[in-house]
């Protein structure tokens, strides 16, 4: 009688959940999307109502706070927890679209270079390197000076900055899986190129891109809130944690509350994503484990 | 020696005419026209538009236009700011010494504290040292570095008052600035309490941005320093007799400062995205504040010139780590 091995995914979970802080950050995650998805269950108020009346007042806890406002609201009297809450839902949205859209560009175009080889590949990757030479917020600016600010086209902007990434992964781990046996089994077989690309080596190449996609969230997180607080990214009443903070410099001496929990907001997401993307990589990758 | 330099000088041709490219690109992908771009005129009447567009040569193939504007950059001609209408290249060089000033003093800060936290947690491996010193650096390396800022200036300038909030010295010292840096041309002004009030303007912002690479360093240190405690020449020198001390610092730090040094190289492109982004909070006039204000003004060839020193200075830099990796390490000088 033979034991049946264990799912692929329960064993992912085995080594996953010995990493204690991988744990926390994916509990911290399923927080967020929990938030983002039902905002209206957990926020008080609306994120963009001006309580005037209430402007500034401090949270709860303190002196002068009201329980209508546990965090306290900001200058023009918008409840911050409210707004924090519904900001889950655009930073999670701006880390969805940014990581799928340079996911799916990087996948392309890593396919391509490691399949085609010769001067595709070389005209792929020098312009890989050009935008891997720019630091990142210096070439999102760049995409930014172009499209005019705003929150899709940070999110565009963002992608961009990633792309090169993915490529290399990607093209790395294509011409490492062509010289294996299973490839040229399928191509004896008959398969084409499309086939052999998506259905035959991308699956086998997955497991580095999870755990990039997985850090690529927490820098399109920490981008967009730089963007947004240079005023470049989302625009006001927009209830965006980097935002949040543009104006805050004015507070710093009378209202802490408002600098401080956006950021503690931002600094929170960022680590959890970070965690998790350690853990994965360990779970996923035993060889990488130091 | 000399193939492997001309090698990696060769390699990086291609991606610097690739910024121009991507520079040049710039201000035809704006939207409306290059010749408004250019020259920061709205609503120009058709006529206008046809003598600017003829002035600024934009009448002519796009090849001929960026072979121009190669020839341009060759002679030193990055542009003209719309705004003060001074040349992009003199105003950049006029405040790049305030940015390289405080990228140096972030990276020193970062190398004086993160070095010695990677060694002690390498050595103290798994204990409460060890796991302290890899969480703090993770909360570093995930910090929001605006925030981070503003915290800074909430504690040390409006509660304690220690330090002033914006600037690089008080504006009652007035002296010849020489170097461009600060804490040079405050030291040799010899004006009393001017050094003094340049270090306290520096130090904040020195802290915000040195954060991420102090980080970044401090877990490189100690995984390149696990790696190297396993060798066996490190038990060799133990078995010698040798103490613990002289065999972590002399024989097993500096083959695991190889790797640290690329990392160092590598945190100039993070130095630069955080000096954008410390000098607009804390009023630093250097090159960071200039670019998002040049956005802001939609002071586009300023943008087109910025981006393009900056990246060009980043491409030199990690050239620069290329090439004494290879005189450091032979591997590398004979490898692929």
């Amino acid at each position: 009688m033979s034991s049946t091995p264990p799912s692929l995914l329960a064993e992912l979970w085995r080594h996953f959940s010995r990493n204690r802080g991988a744990v926390a950050g994916l509990a911290v995650v399923l927080l967020l999307v929990l938030l983002a998805l039902f905002p209206g269950w957990f926020a008080p108020h609306s994120p963009i109502e001006q309580f005037r009346s209430a402007a500034l007042s401090p949270p709860a806890w303190l002196g002068g706070g009201s329980r209508h406002f546990p965090l306290g609201t900001d200058a023009v009297g918008r409840d911050i927890l409210s707004r924090l809450i519904y900001g889950a839902r655009l930073s999670l949205t701006i880390g969805l679209v940014a990581v799928s859209l340079s996911l799916s560009m990087g996948i392309v175009l890593g396919l391509i270079s490691g399949f085609m080889r010769g001067w595709v590949e070389t005209a792929i990757m020098r312009l890989m390197d050009v935008l891997l030479a720019l630091p990142s917020l210096l070439l999102a600016i760049a995409v930014v000076a172009i499209l005019g600010p705003g929150l899709l086209n940070a999110m565009v902007a963002i992608a961009v900055v990633m792309v090169p990434h993915y490529v290399r992964l990607m093209r790395a781990s294509v011409i490492g899986e062509l010289g294996k046996d299973y490839v040229a089994a399928s191509r004896i077989a008959g398969a084409g190129t499309l086939r052999l690309m998506f259905d035959t080596v991308l699956p086998n190449c997955t497991a580095p891109l999870i755990v990039q996609a997985t850090l690529g969230f927490s820098s399109a997180i920490l981008d967009a809130a730089a963007l947004g607080f240079l005023g470049l990214g989302a625009q006001p009443p927009t209830p965006e944690w980097g935002s949040m903070l543009a104006s805050a410099l004015e507070f710093i001496a009378s209202a802490w509350w408002v600098v401080s929990f956006p950021g503690l907001a931002i600094l929170v997401a960022v680590l959890a994503f970070n965690l998790m993307g350690d853990g994965l990589r360990d779970a996923l990758d035993p060889k990488l484990k130091s | 020696m000399l193939a492997y330099i001309l090698k990696r000088v060769g390699m990086v041709i291609p991606t610097l005419l690739g910024i121009t490219l991507l520079a040049f690109s710039l201000i035809h992908m704006i939207p409306g026209n290059a010749a408004e771009a250019l020259s920061g005129e709205r609503g120009m009447s058709p006529e206008r538009y046809r003598e600017l567009a003829h002035q600024l040569g934009l009448d002519r193939p796009l090849h001929v236009q960026y072979f121009d504007y190669l020839v341009r950059l060759l002679h030193g001609d990055f542009g003209r700011s719309i705004n003060t209408h001074e040349a992009v290249l003199k105003e950049f060089l006029t405040l790049f010494p305030a940015t390289a000033e405080l990228a140096l003093c972030a990276i020193l800060l970062a190398l004086m504290l993160g070095l010695p936290a990677g060694i002690l947690a390498a050595v103290k491996r798994n204990s409460f040292l060890d796991y302290s010193v890899m969480g703090v650096s993770l909360t570093g390396y995930s910090m929001p570095i605006f925030w981070w800022a503003l915290l800074l200036i909430e504690l040390f300038s409006v509660k304690l008052g220690w330090t002033p909030v914006s600037g690089r010295i008080a504006i009652v010292y007035d002296f010849p600035t020489s170097t461009g840096f600060m804490l040079i041309d405050a030291w040799r002004s010899g004006q009393a309490g001017a050094f003094r009030s340049a270090v306290t303007h520096l130090i904040l912002p020195a802290i915000a941005l040195g954060t991420i690479p102090l980080a970044v360093i401090a877990r490189m240190t100690r995984s390149a320093m696990l790696e190297v405690l396993r060798e066996d020449y490190v038990r060799t020198a133990r078995a010698k007799g040798l103490s613990w001390f002289s065999v972590v610092c002399v024989h097993a730090l500096r083959n695991a400062l190889i790797p640290v040094i690329t990392v160092i190289g590598l945190q100039i492109g993070t130095l630069l995205t955080g000096a954008i982004l410390t000098e607009t909070i804390f009023s630093w006039p250097g090159i960071g504040k200039w670019l998002v204000e040049a956005i802001h003004r939609r002071d586009y060839p300023v943008v087109q010139g910025g981006i393009l020193i900056s990246a060009t200075i980043v491409i030199s830099v990690n050239l620069l780590v290329d090439l004494l990796y290879g005189v450091v390490n032979p591997r590398i000088r004979h490898g692929r």
